[in-house]
């Protein structure tokens, strides 16, 4: 198929994570196989692709999470704002309140309060917050959460329902102030309407953060991202802006991806 | 072609149904006794050490010294917190290493040393309570020259550090991965996931598992023969001999004395209701716990 669509493959954005020959390994197995991806500031870009290649793995390389499995490792560079995450110097526990992380079930604490949920980030480092209300308050209206359960911040984060839990623990990530934000599936323990709410946050958090989204739901990736990467057995195929993926994809994988062929 | 539906025929009894429920009958009959085998003992010692014990049981058993032999009357009330003080440097001794050594295990430990530990808690659970004993006479009693209630707090340390080491590993093993991963997410470094997080949300299953493990070393008589040994006196000292409800049961109830031989039954008694009640409070206390970190 020869490609005639003049538009560049990424138009001018500026380059918030930049991914170059990352190989991410569990023991022998080689998941991810030398990807080079720059992923744009203050954009949703999302990870397609079918279950085992390598979307989820390569997510949890770009804030060190990948390495806390054991067995697990991975080689290349990672450069949020130019500087490597990978680099000696750099202590991961601290790159990962910049490069916060939802995962796929929704997880609050459960010896926790609501509110002691959302301030979690801090109080489990020893910290104090200067304004604890103030936090608290902020980030739930961030997540659309505080009309529902302002009137009950002490009762446990597990009286609330999925859709909510899922919100309390993005509120959880904003109160560290990460600056990207990697989402695992966040919604594939979800029902539609509550998966609708998290995908209106998403595309209100994006004036602020930038996101990485991993998503088995390609009406999803469509809805929401800017731009979208396709991984299949590890390897990045595919990397454009999510309408040229979704409507003129360059590579037939892709193609038979996206339209259903397989997957 | 018949009309009838397979429906139909279920209305009528087929083949096999009697033989079929005859052996079902037989199987319930028999896990029904097997339940009764088992509760049998445990109802008859308990009614029966009632019977025997409980005409003892007043104010004085639990003030008053023992009674020099031939005199009537006295109590065990040096061996009563003579119990409650060992189990105290038990615990003092025996928790933090037990926990510590779960968390190892169940948190940090990784191949070989893991398994190597993992392997001699179980042995050394199942070493028996008498060479426990013995070893700690050998090893502190002798270098002290003196039988000692700390001696007898080791010696009881050492039979509960197994069980509160593996229930805190099968107990921080069932806390969800993800709360792990949400904590590290956060940028929380491991060793504070591993505290704040996964040994807190354990800690209410812990608690029932070392309740339950302090009423098994209550009851131990083997390891603080030679150790904590026994006193007929108040005393307080733990470098001194302690007395202790199992010891003063044994030594009571070999004596040759009716009356001392009664009060061992009144003691038995007082130690099974002690035993009873630490059972009950864990179990009440977890269902509590679980029950409401649901809400």
């Amino acid at each position: 198929m020869i490609d005639t669509d003049p538009q560049p493959a990424v138009v001018a954005e500026t380059t918030k994570i930049s991914v170059r020959k990352l190989n991410a390994y569990f023991d022998k197995f080689r998941a991810v196989k030398d990807i080079d991806l720059d992923i744009p500031e203050k954009r949703v870009t999302a990870m397609i692709g079918p279950s085992g290649c390598g979307k989820s793995t390569f997510l949890r390389c770009l804030n060190r999470m990948h390495e806390q499995t054991p067995g697990a490792r991975a080689e290349g560079a990672v450069t949020l704002d130019g500087i490597d995450v990978y680099d000696r110097k750099i202590d991961p526990v601290r790159l990962r309140r910049q490069v916060g992380m939802v995962f796929q079930k929704p997880n609050p604490f459960p010896t926790m309060s609501i509110r002691q949920n959302v301030l979690a980030g801090h109080t489990l480092n020893g910290l104090k917050v200067k304004a604890p209300n103030e936090v608290v308050e902020q980030t739930l209206r961030a997540v659309a959460l505080w009309d529902e359960v302002k009137d009950k911040l002490d009762q446990s984060g597990m009286s609330l329902s999925g859709g909510q839990q899922q919100r309390l623990c993005i509120a959880r990530v904003l109160a560290v102030e990460p600056e990207v934000i990697l989402l695992d599936e966040p919604c594939s323990a979800l029902d539609p309407i509550a998966t609708a709410r998290i995908e209106e946050l998403i595309d209100e958090l994006k004036e602020r953060y930038t996101l990485v989204l991993v998503t088995h739901n390609m009406q999803q990736a469509a809805r929401v991202s800017d731009y979208t990467a396709f991984f299949y057995l590890g390897d990045l195929i595919e990397f454009d802006r999510t309408e040229r993926i979704f409507t003129n994809p360059q590579v037939s994988r892709t193609e038979d991806y996206v339209t259903g062929k397989f997957g | 072609m018949s009309a009838t539906p397979a429906a139909h025929r279920l209305l009528e009894p087929g083949p096999g149904d009697r033989a079929r429920h005859l052996r079902s009958r037989f199987f319930t009959v028999l896990c029904t006794l097997s339940a009764v085998v088992v509760l049998a003992p445990l109802f008859s010692i308990v009614l029966y050490v009632i019977k025997r014990g409980l005409a003892g049981v007043s104010i004085a058993f639990f003030t008053r010294l023992p009674a020099p032999v031939g005199e009537t009357g006295g109590g065990m009330g040096n061996a009563v917190v003579g119990t409650l003080v060992l189990i105290a440097i038990a615990c003092a001794i025996g928790l933090p290493i037990g926990v510590g050594a779960g968390v190892y295990l169940a948190e940090v430990g990784r191949g070989r040393l893991r398994t190597v530990i993992r392997f001699t808690a179980d042995v050394l659970g199942g070493v028996p309570s008498i060479t426990v004993g013995v070893f700690v006479y050998s090893l502190v009693v002798v270098a002290m020259h003196r039988f000692s209630a700390l001696a007898g707090g080791i010696a009881l340390a050492l039979v509960m550090i197994p069980t509160v080491t593996r229930t805190t590993e099968e107990l921080l093993r069932l806390v969800p991965p993800q709360l792990r991963e949400a904590a590290l997410g956060l940028g929380v470094p491991a060793w504070r996931s591993s505290i704040f997080i996964v040994l807190r949300t354990a800690l209410p299953g812990i608690a029932t598992g070392v309740m339950l493990a302090v009423a098994r070393i209550a009851g131990e008589t083997a390891p603080l023969i030679f150790t904590a040994f026994n006193n007929r006196y108040w005393s307080f000292a733990v470098d001194k001999p302690m007395a202790s409800l199992p010891v003063q049961i044994l030594t009571y109830a070999t004596s040759p004395y009716k009356d001392w031989q009664d009060q061992a039954w009144t003691g038995a008694l007082v130690l099974i209701v002690v035993v009873f009640f630490l059972n009950l409070t864990a179990r009440i206390a977890a269902s509590r716990a679980m029950g409401g970190s649901r809400r």
